[in-house]
């Protein structure tokens, strides 16, 4: 009994009660949830953190590297030698073809540089190696193990052999994330590589793309090939993205359903290719001034370009 | 201390650098890359669980906010998903510790199932509202692993503490 204004000494002290705690951790949570998903500031101490780390995640991912490394030692040297061969065949078509590259790229700067136009910039690219994939069910993401003291930085596109993986998210001091085009939260400007019409790619999960707010009489066909388009100023057009499954055309939605399978090794591991960042695209033409053609050091006068 | 209530066996006091230990060591085989293999138990949850039940004044709501930012940081997923869930984790496990420990192992993992699961909803809740793709249903299947654990590792866990069983016939405590 508690004589009014004296309350009993406590015999066990257990700080708050566990209601009161769990409010109070749960609200923190919360915080930290929204601070992340919406305002995306957190990015700071994700970074002290995960450098932290590194060592201690490259010691960890020891084991699953020897297991590979023990796998490919036991392959046998038959399979080795056939794909050297393999290998050797392929360069010696390549060469062909990169030496007339080389010649083709001087011709199209001379061509450009007559007709006047912007140059095309040159991008570098760095070879990265996909070193696991992020351990979180919920996106696709793989880590690369070059990072910003290599030059890599955040918007980067990255490539395999065949076409585009997806691009670099966040990067770390020797690491970076690279978001996965089958992500949901990817998008990529693409267009049709038969008749050049353009459409945004979203990732649409379980391994799969999805072609957006295409009319349902768009003109797309299975089995066509999607090219970027590079109207986003990241990556470079051209470059083979997915091939087109199946084609949903319900009449009761305005837009068809067109699934993608992407082209690239997208979810394989092995070695990839970092591109450097595009340069600005020019700003949005407003209207055009009637430059009249003057010719320059009195040579010829350059016909317009259409 | 008993390995559960109802045993004979007294266990000596535990020590505090083995439960970081065993914590930390949790922390290292959660960050071995397995990517999207199914059927990866959450070390963490599980041994977080474990301590929660054998030790909820020692491991409790603090422990699990601190252990879920690590993952978070870890994992590459958003801030304060795993730690919602480890908090909610150690307050049901810490709660329900009293009831469990009176039942045999088979019992106590089916008790621990419910927990990991309800773990697992949370983090897929929080993350679809964030509007991330459903993972698939072979993901639950890392609770249901970690559940099929439960009877190694509280053996596992519990060794330093066990004394060696000498029987005196005189005095029968």
């Amino acid at each position: 009994m508690s004589v009014v204004g004296h309350a009993p000494p406590p015999f066990f002290k257990r700080g708050p009660a566990p209601l009161v705690r769990l409010a109070f951790f749960v609200s923190l949570s919360l915080v930290l949830l929204v601070a992340d998903l919406r305002f995306h500031t957190l990015e700071w101490a994700r970074l002290a953190v995960a450098t932290a780390a590194w060592p201690l995640q490259r010691i960890t991912g020891m084991p699953i590297d020897a297991a590979g490394d023990f796998g490919s030692y036991l392959s046998r040297q038959s399979t080795l030698l056939k794909e050297n061969e393999e290998l050797r065949r392929r360069q010696l078509e390549t060469a062909n073809l990169l030496l007339r590259q080389d010649h083709l790229e001087q011709e199209n700067k001379r061509l450009r540089t007559l007709l006047d136009m912007r140059e095309r910039q040159p991008v570098e690219g760095r070879i990265a190696e996909i070193l696991y994939a992020a351990r979180d069910p919920f996106s696709r993401r793989v880590i690369i193990d070059k990072g910003s003291q290599h030059g890599i930085a955040s918007g980067n596109a990255v490539v395999d052999d065949i076409g585009v993986i997806g691009q670099v998210v966040r990067v770390f001091p020797l690491t970076s994330e690279v978001l996965l085009l089958t992500d949901k939260e990817q998008a990529i400007p693409v267009s049709v590589q038969r008749n050049g019409l353009r459409a945004v790619l979203a990732g649409a999960g379980s391994g799969m793309m999805e072609l957006r707010f295409l009319a349902a009489n768009a003109e797309v066909q299975v089995g066509d090939i999607l090219v970027t388009s590079g109207l986003d100023g990241v990556y470079l057009p051209g470059l083979p993205v997915a091939r087109v499954a199946k084609i949903d055309r319900d009449s009761s939605y305005s837009f068809a359903r067109i699934i993608c399978t992407p082209l690239a090794g997208v979810e394989r591991h092995g070695l990839a290719l970092v591109l450097g960042a595009r340069t600005a695209l020019p700003p949005q033409p407003e209207d055009a001034p009637a430059v009249p053609d003057q010719p320059t050091r009195g040579k010829r006068v350059k016909k317009k370009v259409r | 201390m008993q390995p559960t209530h109802s045993s004979r066996r007294i266990l000596l006091p535990v020590k505090n650098w083995f439960i970081l230990l065993t914590l930390i060591l949790a922390l290292v085989l959660n960050l071995v890359p397995f990517g999207r293999f199914p059927g990866i138990p959450d070390w963490v949850a599980l041994v977080l669980a474990f301590w929660c039940i054998h030790q909820p004044l020692k491991v409790g709501m603090a422990a699990g906010f601190l252990l879920g930012l690590a993952m978070d940081v870890a994992d590459a997923s958003v801030m304060g998903q795993h730690a919602l869930a480890y908090v909610l984790l150690a307050y049901f496990a810490a709660g329900w510790s009293r009831r469990v420990l009176w039942f045999p192992l088979a019992q106590q993992a089916l008790h621990v199932l419910p927990m990991l699961l309800g773990m697992q909803i949370v983090m897929l809740v929080t993350r679809m509202i964030g509007g991330a793709e459903f993972p698939g249903v072979l993901w639950f299947l890392s609770s249901i692993t970690a559940t099929l654990l439960w009877h190694p590792i509280t053996y596992v866990l519990l060794t330093p503490q066990f004394q060696p069983e000498d029987k005196d016939v005189h005095r029968p405590i």
